[in-house]
């Protein structure tokens, strides 16, 4: 547990803005601080990634602040879960009082999101992985899907059930991109088009402009600002890979390992926790996240999802914003992760809501399963 | 580095680098050991012989040049590495099953190595089809 607290939590425009990557992180920075009852003046401290080579210093510069504590880990979408951590050691070390963490992604209006990814020409997978036309990263979580149906004989529905339960929340989410529409069946899900075998375009997450900012400082400062604090109970990482080849067992990911290191450092368990949000780049992605934190054992996430178990009204609520792929993902999804948590613990989500909510999770990942983080979130009791 | 693994192709070898410390063996190539941190290592030839870990139909281009669909698949050859490769041939591709090497030609000499399914009943070709 630390003695720091998420005290601001906003989003920038979502969807397809027309917006710079600065002007929505501008947005995004502007409207936490408002929400936390700070000014930019407060402002000692700066994560962000995503902008330039020198994204930290590049949004600092656009702000006009000059932070004394800066982080710019590039780890895909779990980045900003790691800056939680990093931001509460470096406030609790006495370095800095009040951190922003920020994102800002324009790819959909500026259409710069490419089915082959980013692959540099120095890099070994540019050498031995990108002759083989791979999509980056859609290949990497077929074929993860692929060993996980085989390894336990999970049916392809399991996965469809993951974002039928995420559309279901987005249809209580009025930010949501997919807001307004028809609930998904499953039938929908594995009808859609192939993309790259199993995962059809229903099991993978939406390509959006969108961005948000969260604002932390110390649980007792954040006791006598305006809103109520949202405490750091826990936090853990691991990256794995960068290459598609070099992990072992497909269905076992790095969330085993962030996962455990999470709850140990809250002194909580899998059972403590009210709702969670859980990096859904795709549909497998939760179903491996889920066994990884230990929510339910190896090749059990299809029985844990099955049936709406995690969506509206379900026993365990997962991606209440309609997540990555009916809410918004703007590449790097996980800031957007944290500004629902923190929400759903202050009771802010209205038809989404879930009741009494107290301990919170959001867990990121970067990459092909590559990189992972978790953080533990909790009302201050 | 990189390069002794495609010259090989050149003559439908595939190499893996192995570890003269400790023996182990890995790929894509490095400078080093991920078993044990020795610096010295050599490519050794291997069997040509894995099963699919798995795979996946790519349905759509990921750039010029590609013509889907066509079958990514990660082999698990019979020496442990496990290589990023294609699967070839008419079959119904599933997890484990078994696969031998087959070489594509690259216009420059040099061979992409590719898979199919290894049958016990017959020589396999030695060219993708």
């Amino acid at each position: 547990m630390s003695g720091v607290a998420i005290v601001g939590a906003a989003e920038s425009d979502l969807g397809i803005t027309g917006e710079s990557v600065l002007t929505l992180q501008a947005q995004a920075v502007t409207r936490a601080l408002a929400d936390a009852g700070l000014v930019l003046s407060d402002v000692d401290g700066l994560a962000t990634c995503g902008v330039s080579r020198f994204s930290a210093t590049q949004v600092a510069d656009y702000l006009g602040l000059r932070p004394v504590w800066t982080e710019s880990t590039f780890a895909g979408g779990c980045a900003f879960e790691m800056y939680v951590a990093r931001a509460a050691q470096a406030i609790e070390a006495g370095q800095c009082r009040t951190v922003v963490i920020s994102y800002g992604s324009n790819q959909r209006s500026a259409r710069s999101r490419s089915l082959a990814g980013v692959v540099e020409e120095h890099t070994p997978e540019a050498r031995f992985e990108a002759p083989y036309g791979p999509l980056y990263p859609f290949s990497y979580y077929a074929m993860a899907a692929r060993r996980y149906m085989h390894a336990f004989g999970v049916r392809r529905e399991a996965l469809a059930e993951v974002a039928v339960a995420a559309r279901d929340w987005a249809l209580l989410n009025p930010r949501a991109y997919r807001y307004g529409t028809a609930p998904l069946t499953v039938r929908d899900v594995l009808s859609a088009p192939m993309v790259s075998s199993p995962l059809t375009t229903a099991d993978a997450c939406l390509v959006t402009d969108g961005g948000g900012a969260v604002v932390l400082t110390s649980l007792e400062r954040a006791r006598d600002l305006r809103r109520a604090p949202v405490r750091v109970l826990g936090y853990g990482e691991c990256v794995t890979n960068t290459s598609m080849t070099a992990v072992d067992d497909l269905t076992v990911t790095g969330a085993v390992h962030s996962g455990a290191a999470a709850f140990a450092r809250a002194g909580l368990v899998p059972g403590d926790v009210d709702v969670a949000q859980i990096y859904d780049s795709f549909t497998i992605t939760v179903l491996l996240t889920l066994e990884g934190l230990g929510f339910c054992g190896a090749g059990e996430a299809g029985d844990f999802v099955a049936g709406g178990r995690t969506g509206p009204g379900g026993a365990f609520p997962v991606n209440t914003s309609g997540g990555g792929l009916s809410y918004n993902h703007p590449g790097q999804y996980g800031l957007l992760l944290l500004v629902e948590a923190v929400r759903q613990l202050r009771g802010e989500c209205g038809d989404r809501q879930v009741p009494g909510a107290e301990v919170a999770l959001a867990h990121g990942t970067g990459g092909i399963l590559s990189a992972h983080a978790t953080v533990l979130l909790g009302v201050d009791r | 580095m990189s390069e002794d693994f495609w010259e090989a192709t050149r003559r439908r070898r595939l190499v893996v680098q192995r570890c003269l410390a400790c023996g182990h063996r890995q790929h894509y190539p490095r400078r080093l050991c991920t078993a044990c941190g020795g610096t010295e290592l050599e490519y050794a030839p291997v069997s040509g012989l894995g099963v699919v870990d798995s795979f996946t139909v790519v349905h759509r281009a990921p750039a010029p040049g590609f013509e889907p669909p066509y079958t990514v698949a990660r082999v698990r050859l019979a020496e442990g590495p496990i290589l990023l490769t294609h699967l070839v041939g008419d079959t119904d591709w599933a997890c484990d099953l078994p696969v031998r090497v087959a070489w594509r030609p690259l216009p420059d000499g040099r061979h992409l190595p590719v898979f199919r399914l290894a049958r016990t009943d017959q020589e396999d070709s030695a060219h993708e089809d």
